[in-house]
C-alpha cells in the first residue's frame, strides 16, 4: 500500500521532469526567473544551508542527548524540562520556526536575510528529533555495559568514547538522516530567514535560495515554470536519495572498522 | 536466638565473642589461604532509596580465599559485591553506610580513587558483557587505559590472560574478529581475562556460571579454582553443589522483612556439614529458599 503512493509521486515527476533534466540544468544560473536556465546557484545555497544547521546541529544535539542520557538522572526535574520543551518543538509547525528565526537571527543577532541565518534556524528545527533519537540509541544501550567498562576502572569520558559513542552511532546516523531530510525539504522557515535571492552566494551572508523554496517559487508565483518545478523536485529527491545511501554506507563502514581494527 | 545476630565461625573482632560455638580453627594441612585479613566489613549497611536492602553485615576474608556468598533471591548478595568496587555509586539512590576495608584502605571513604579501586577489584556479572567489538581490544582497552600503550607489552599481556583461561588456541587466529561473534562461555571467559588482565587482588564473580551450559561451567570453574591462593574471590552462587566443590568459606545471607543479612559465616566444610543456624540447615538441606 505505501509503495503505491511513492510510485505515483515518482512516475509524476520523471515523467514531467526527465526531459528538463540536464547536466547544464544542474550546474547553470537560473534566467527568466526561472523558467529558463538551471538550478546552479540555489544547489549551492542549499548545500550550504544544510551545512550550516547539521554543522551546528550535530554537535549540538550529540551533547544534550549524552549530558540527558549520562549525566542526568532520567527523573532529574532538569531532565525532565529538557525532554518536555524538546517534545512541544517537535511538533511546532515550521513557518513559526521561520518567524521565530526571523526575529532573533535575522534582526536581534544583526545576520540579516542569509544563509547563516536560515541554516541556525533550520539546526533549531531540526535539534529536536535529532536529540531525542540520540539520546533513545543512548537507553538502548544496556546498563551492564556502562557497569562493566566502570568495573575495569575506565573512566567515563573513555567509556563514552570508546563504548557507549560506537554504539550509539547507528541512531546518530538515523537522527542525522531525519533531520537532513527535513532541513533540505523545508520551506516556510527559509522563506523568512534565508531569503530567495537566486544568485549565486559569496559568503555565509549573503541571501540565498533553497531548492524547496525555489519550487515553491516557481510552481506558485512563475507563470510556465513547472516544467522547471518539477526537475528541481527531481534534483531535491535525488539529493534526498543520496544522502540516505550515503549515510547507511557511512555507517556500516563506520562499524565494520570500528569492530576490526585494533 | 536472636535471628538478626550472625553466627560466626571466623572471629570477626577479636576479642568478642565468636558466635554460638567456640570457633574451631581450620587443621593446619587444610589452610587454604594466607590467615591474613584481606576484606573487612563492619556494619555495613546498603539502601535503595528508603528500601534498606542489606543490613549491618559484619565478615573479613582472608587473602587469596575463595568465599561464596549463598541466599536466596533478593537478599542483597550482589548489592554487596557491588559496594566494594563501589559501583553501588552508579545507581541512582543507592545509599552505602558502615566500614568496608580492603587491607588499609578504606573503601567508602570520599576521597578514594575510584578508578584504581576498580582496577585492583576485577567483577564478573551474570551474562557475559564483553563490549561490542575486537577480542583484543576488549584486553586492550582497560590495558591502554591504565597507563600500558606499548605494542609488545600489550601482546604479551593478552596472550598470558588468554592463556591462562584457556581461550588462547580457540581465539588465536580471530583475534581481531568481534567477541559477540564467541559462544557465551568462550565470552564469560573472555571477560574473566579482561579482569585478570589488570592483575586483581580481588575478583568479584556474580553467579558467574548460571547462564552457561554445564561444560562451560565446569571450565570457568576450574579457572575459578586455579585462582585460588593468588587473588582473593568473592563468588556469589545459587548452585550450592558448585559452593561446596570450589569454596574455603561461605557466607549465608538470608532476607528478613524484605532486608538481606548475613546469617552465618565460615569454612565451607563446617557449613554444610554442621551448620549453626536453622535456616542455615534448612537451606543448605533444600528445605527452605
Ligand atoms: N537498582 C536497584 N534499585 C532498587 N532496588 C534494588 C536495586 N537493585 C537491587 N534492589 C533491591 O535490593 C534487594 C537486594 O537485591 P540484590 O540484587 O542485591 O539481591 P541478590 O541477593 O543479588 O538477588 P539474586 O540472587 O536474585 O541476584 C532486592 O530487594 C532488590 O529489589
Ligand atoms: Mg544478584
Amino acid at each position: 500500500m505505501v509503495t503505491i503512493p511513492f510510485i505515483w509521486i515518482m512516475g509524476d515527476l520523471l515523467w514531467n521532469g526527465w526531459d528538463q533534466l540536464s547536466f547544464s540544468f544542474v550546474f547553470s544560473a537560473p534566467q527568466n526567473a526561472g523558467r529558463e536556465g538551471g538550478i546552479g546557484p540555489i544547489l549551492i545555497s542549499t548545500l550550504l544551508i544544510v551545512g550550516v544547521c547539521m554543522g551546528t546541529a550535530v554537535p549540538m544535539g550529540l551533547g544534550t542527548a549524552l549530558f540527558l542520557s549520562e549525566y542526568t538522572r532520567h527523573d532529574h526535574v532538569l531532565g525532565r524540562l529538557i525532554r518536555g520543551s524538546l517534545d512541544v518543538l517537535a511538533g511546532v509547525p515550521s513557518i513559526v520556526f521561520g518567524l521565530f528565526g526571523n526575529a532573533l537571527f535575522c534582526q536581534i543577532l544583526g545576520l540579516g536575510f542569509s544563509i547563516l541565518s536560515g541554516g541556525l534556524t533550520l539546526a533549531c528545527m531540526v535539534l529536536p528529533i535529532l536529540i531525542r533519537t540520540v539520546e533513545e540509541s543512548f537507553h538502548a544501550i544496556s546498563q551492564e555495559q556502562r557497569l562493566s567498562a566502570a568495573a575495569l576502572g575506565l573512566s567515563k569520558t573513555t567509556t563514552i568514547r570508546r563504548i557507549l559513542l560506537p554504539a550509539a552511532l547507528p541512531g546518530l546516523l538515523v537522527g542525522i538522516i531525519l533531520g537532513l531530510g527535513r532541513a533540505v525539504a523545508e520551506t516556510a522557515a527559509l522563506i523568512f530567514t534565508s531569503g530567495y535571492v537566486a544568485r549565486m552566494p559569496e559568503s555565509l551572508m549573503d541571501s540565498g535560495r533553497s531548492l524547496a523554496v525555489h519550487i515553491y517559487d516557481l510552481a506558485m508565483n512563475v507563470a510556465g515554470g513547472n516544467p522547471h518545478a518539477y526537475a528541481t523536485a527531481l534534483v531535491l529527491v535525488g539529493l534526498v536519495f543520496i544522502i540516505n545511501v550515503s549515510s547507511s554506507w557511512i555507517a556500516s563502514r563506520w562499524t565494520s572498522c570500528n569492530r576490526l581494527s585494533a | 536466638m536472636d535471628i538478626m545476630q550472625p553466627t560466626f565461625r571466623i572471629n570477626p573482632e577479636p576479642g568478642k565473642p565468636a558466635g554460638l560455638r567456640p570457633w574451631v580453627p581450620y587443621p593446619s594441612d587444610e589452610l587454604c589461604c594466607e590467615p591474613v585479613t584481606h576484606i573487612r566489613a563492619k556494619n555495613l549497611s546498603i539502601a535503595y532509596q528508603d528500601h534498606q536492602a542489606l543490613r549491618n553485615v559484619t565478615l573479613e576474608i582472608n587473602r587469596g580465599c575463595i568465599t561464596a556468598l549463598v541466599g536466596p533471591s533478593g537478599c542483597g548478595k550482589t548489592s554487596f559485591l557491588m559496594s566494594l568496587n563501589r559501583l553501588t555509586d552508579l545507581i541512582p539512590g543507592c545509599q552505602v553506610s558502615g566500614n568496608l576495608h580492603m587491607n588499609e584502605l578504606d573503601i567508602l571513604a570520599p576521597t578514594t580513587d575510584l578508578l584504581q579501586l576498580r582496577r585492583a577489584v576485577g567483577m564478573i556479572f551474570q551474562k557475559p558483557t564483553v563490549f561490542p567489538f575486537s577480542i583484543r581490544k576488549n584486553l586492550e582497552l582497560p590495558l591502554r587505559e591504565h597507563g600500558t600503550h606499548h605494542r609488545t607489552v600489550l601482546h604479551s599481556a593478552m596472550e598470558n590472560v588468554l592463556q591462562q583461561v584457556g581461550l588462547w588456541h580457540e581465539v588465536k587466529d580471530r583475534l581481531d574478529h568481534p567477541a559477540q561473534a564467541l559462544s557465551g562461555g568462550q565470552q564469560q571467559r573472555l571477560c574473566l581475562a579482561r579482569a585478570l588482565v589488570l592483575s586483581p587482588d580481588l575478583l568479584l564473580l556474580d553467579e558467574p556460571c548460571s547462564a552457561l551450559d554445564p561444560l562451560s561451567s565446569g571450565i570457568v570453574e576450574d579457572l575459578i579454582v586455579s585462582l585460588r591462593g593468588h587473588v582473593t574471590i568473592m563468588i556469589v552462587t545459587h548452585n550450592l553443589a558448585q559452593a561446596r566443590r570450589i569454596a574455603d568459606h561461605i557466607a549465608f545471607f538470608w532476607s528478613f522483612e524484605g532486608s538481606g543479612t548475613l546469617v552465618e559465616y565460615g569454612p565451607a566444610q563446617a557449613i554444610f556439614e554442621n551448620p549453626i543456624h536453622e535456616l542455615t540447615g534448612a537451606y543448605i538441606s533444600g528445605t527452605r529458599g
